[in-house]
């Protein structure tokens, strides 16, 4: 039915390691969807290949996860395509919520400026799995096997083994680790016999991506009880090509496939879009939702990754933002393994960094859902009575609550970060994904997290009279983490006469956002996440810091 | 357990209080009335806005004595 898009077809090949009948790989990931490519193409980024198996040949069928975070956005452009999403996406950051039957108000994401990235871009899923697919097919490091069906998965040998089926028969592979990516429905977890425990919900929505030429603004609106669809719920959401995505809550008694048969949706959108207004469907579904998730992520060599892993209601954007985050998290730690720098225990990190991440997802798309299908004669009172009073008070609308959108995790408590920040409340506490920011040197502007990418860094934020020991500590740290690079970013205003391979704080963003003080000194991670942070730098404070970031104490 | 939920008289008219509360709710039925009432607890629950006040207020609305 897509008029706008053709999914491409990728030709299933022989490997070698199906005439032999079995091969051993370091790593193999069950997967070719967003998020077992971004891992794919991130430890391909680290130097470490990877082969890949997928049952199908192609990329999402429909648009699935539309909108990518700016945190998602980051961790693309780490892996080159972040310029390609933000020109192709269309880019929102306005919301605004109807009540019956007028607008009670509108919010803006990022009202400020100083960003690299937007707060969110709407793009059909299988725009980034196929340039992911690029990706991961040009770095030489990817070994991408389609129409290749995981049957079963046991350990061996410290790894795992997996039974492969293919158009030419069965194959098995053995791996040191083997990351499950497999969707909500996995196979993997299956084969394990993991139980997936949580909470599933009645209520059904109506997808429906229709192409129209229509001058709706690219806003997120969200309709509760409208006339055209009293009693429920309806989002409306732009996608490029002219594409809209629509969704509409329908009666938890409905029939799910009746209700996507054209006759019955093409009525129902006509009612939303209004007469005069042509449009054609594109992509139809019905669906239920469900927010639960694995005990842990985690099982020796099998590391769950994405929807297998947890599954979110989509209000929020959690589940394809989440799995991004997931895949970002894990891949660093999991090439510092293979490399031998780090020993395997850093790979636990992932369930205490990740297990956290996942129930604040859950815990936020749950009360998103209760409050957009309320399930009693109270708390729909509640919630009209909320809705009535957020027109005119301001107070009101933190409490309506249509979707609360996704935001990286802060990985505070996680055994890699230390709990001890700098003291001072304007801080960033360790753990927290480093905001991006302008720097300036000379005619050239960059932004930071272009310039932290790859490994660990220091950032070494130094005012006009920089503490008496900053220069004394810098040398030692030098000598004692030779590796390490060191950024030192001056204050605004500040001139880097010296000729130093240094960056200039023109905005003064850094120092508001990090809450840097003059001689603060912060280490970033791998994933450009803040491991520490402290408002003096002590160079056996950062080996200590790294140390702990890599398990190694 | 230290308590933050005032418990000793603060309103300095009571009756005038009582009667303003009875007048909101003149002429509603039941269901008009809880639509009010849900309203009332949002504004006064902003007003008080602190989270451990409002945990015993709801513990205490729910206690039965």
């Amino acid at each position: 039915m897509p008029k706008t898009y053709q999914n491409p077809r990728y030709p299933y090949r022989r490997s070698d390691d199906q005439y032999a009948g079995t091969a051993h790989h370091p790593v193999i990931i069950v997967g070719a969807g967003l998020v077992g490519l971004t891992a794919a193409v991130d430890l391909a980024s680290r130097g470490v290949a990877s082969v890949v198996l997928d049952d199908d040949d192609t990329v999402s069928f429909g648009s699935r996860a539309i909108c990518f975070s700016k945190r998602s956005l980051e961790i693309l452009d780490r892996l080159g395509l972040g310029a390609k999403l933000k020109e192709k996406g269309v880019t929102w950051h306005t919301g605004k919520v109807f009540f019956r039957d007028r607008m009670i108000y509108d919010f803006d994401l990022l009202p400020e400026g100083g960003h690299c990235w937007p707060a969110f871009i709407n793009l059909q899923q299988y725009y980034a799995e196929e340039w992911l697919v690029e990706r991961a097919e040009s770095s030489g490091l990817v070994d991408l096997r389609w129409k290749n069906r995981v049957v079963g998965v046991e350990p061996a040998d410290g790894g795992a083994a997996v039974a492969i089926d293919t158009p030419d028969g069965p194959y098995r592979l053995t791996c040191d680790y083997l990351l499950a990516a497999d969707g909500a429905h996995s196979s993997v977890r299956k084969a394990l016999g993991l139980s997936f425990s949580g909470q599933v919900f009645l209520d059904r929505f109506l997808i429906a991506d229709v192409v129209m030429q229509a001058d709706f603004p690219s806003e997120r609106w969200f309709w509760f009880d409208p006339p055209f669809h009293r009693g429920q719920s309806a989002l409306l959401h732009r996608q490029p090509d002219n594409v809209w995505r629509i969704d509409l809550q329908l009666s938890s008694r409905c029939d799910p496939e009746e209700e996507k048969r054209p006759e019955r949706v093409i009525p129902r959108l006509r009612a939303m879009l209004g007469e005069e207004i042509d449009f054609e469907l594109e992509w139809v579904s019905v669906y239920t939702f469900q927010c639960r998730r694995l005990e842990r992520f985690r099982h020796g060599p099998v590391i769950f990754l994405g929807d297998s892993a947890h599954l979110v209601s989509p209000f929020g954007a959690r589940g394809g933002n989440g799995g991004l985050q997931d895949a970002d998290n894990l891949c660093w730690k999991l090439a510092a393994v293979l490399k031998g720098e780090a020993p395997d225990r850093l790979l636990d990190s992932y369930d205490a960094e990740r297990i956290p991440a996942a129930e604040e997802n859950i815990l936020n798309s749950t009360r998103s859902t209760d409050f957009i299908t309320p399930k009693n004669d109270v708390s729909r009172l509640f919630r009209d009575a909320t809705l009535e009073l957020a027109e005119r008070h301001p107070f009101a609308r933190a409490l309506v609550n249509s979707g609360r959108l996704s935001q990286p995790a802060i990985l505070t408590g996680s055994p890699l970060i230390s709990d001890e920040g700098p003291g001072h409340a304007e801080a960033i506490p360790p753990g927290a994904p480093c905001p991006d920011v302008p720097l300036v040197r000379g005619e050239e502007t960059r932004w930071l997290l272009h310039l932290v990418t790859g490994g660990f860094f220091g950032l070494h934020y130094k005012g006009p009279e920089d503490p008496a020991n900053s220069r004394r500590e810098l040398a030692r740290l030098a000598e004692a983490e030779p590796d390490l690079p060191v950024m030192t970013i001056l204050s605004e205003g500040s001139d880097p006469a010296d000729g130093s391979d240094s960056w200039v704080d023109a905005e003064g963003l850094f120092a508001k956002l990090y809450g840097a003080r003059p001689g603060s000194f912060l280490l970033v991670r791998p994933d450009q996440h803040v491991a520490a942070h402290w408002p003096l730098l002590s160079s056996a404070a950062v080996t200590d810091a790294i140390r702990k970031s890599l398990s190694l104490e | 357990m230290t308590s933050n939920l005032l418990d000793e008289p603060n309103i300095v008219a009571p009756d005038d209080f009582y009667a303003a509360l009875m007048d909101l709710h003149r002429d509603l039925g039941l269901e008009e009335s809880a639509k009010v009432n849900a309203k009332l607890v949002l504004l006064l629950a902003n007003h008080i806005g602190d989270m451990a006040v409002l945990r015993e207020a709801i513990a205490a609305a729910r206690s039965g004595s």
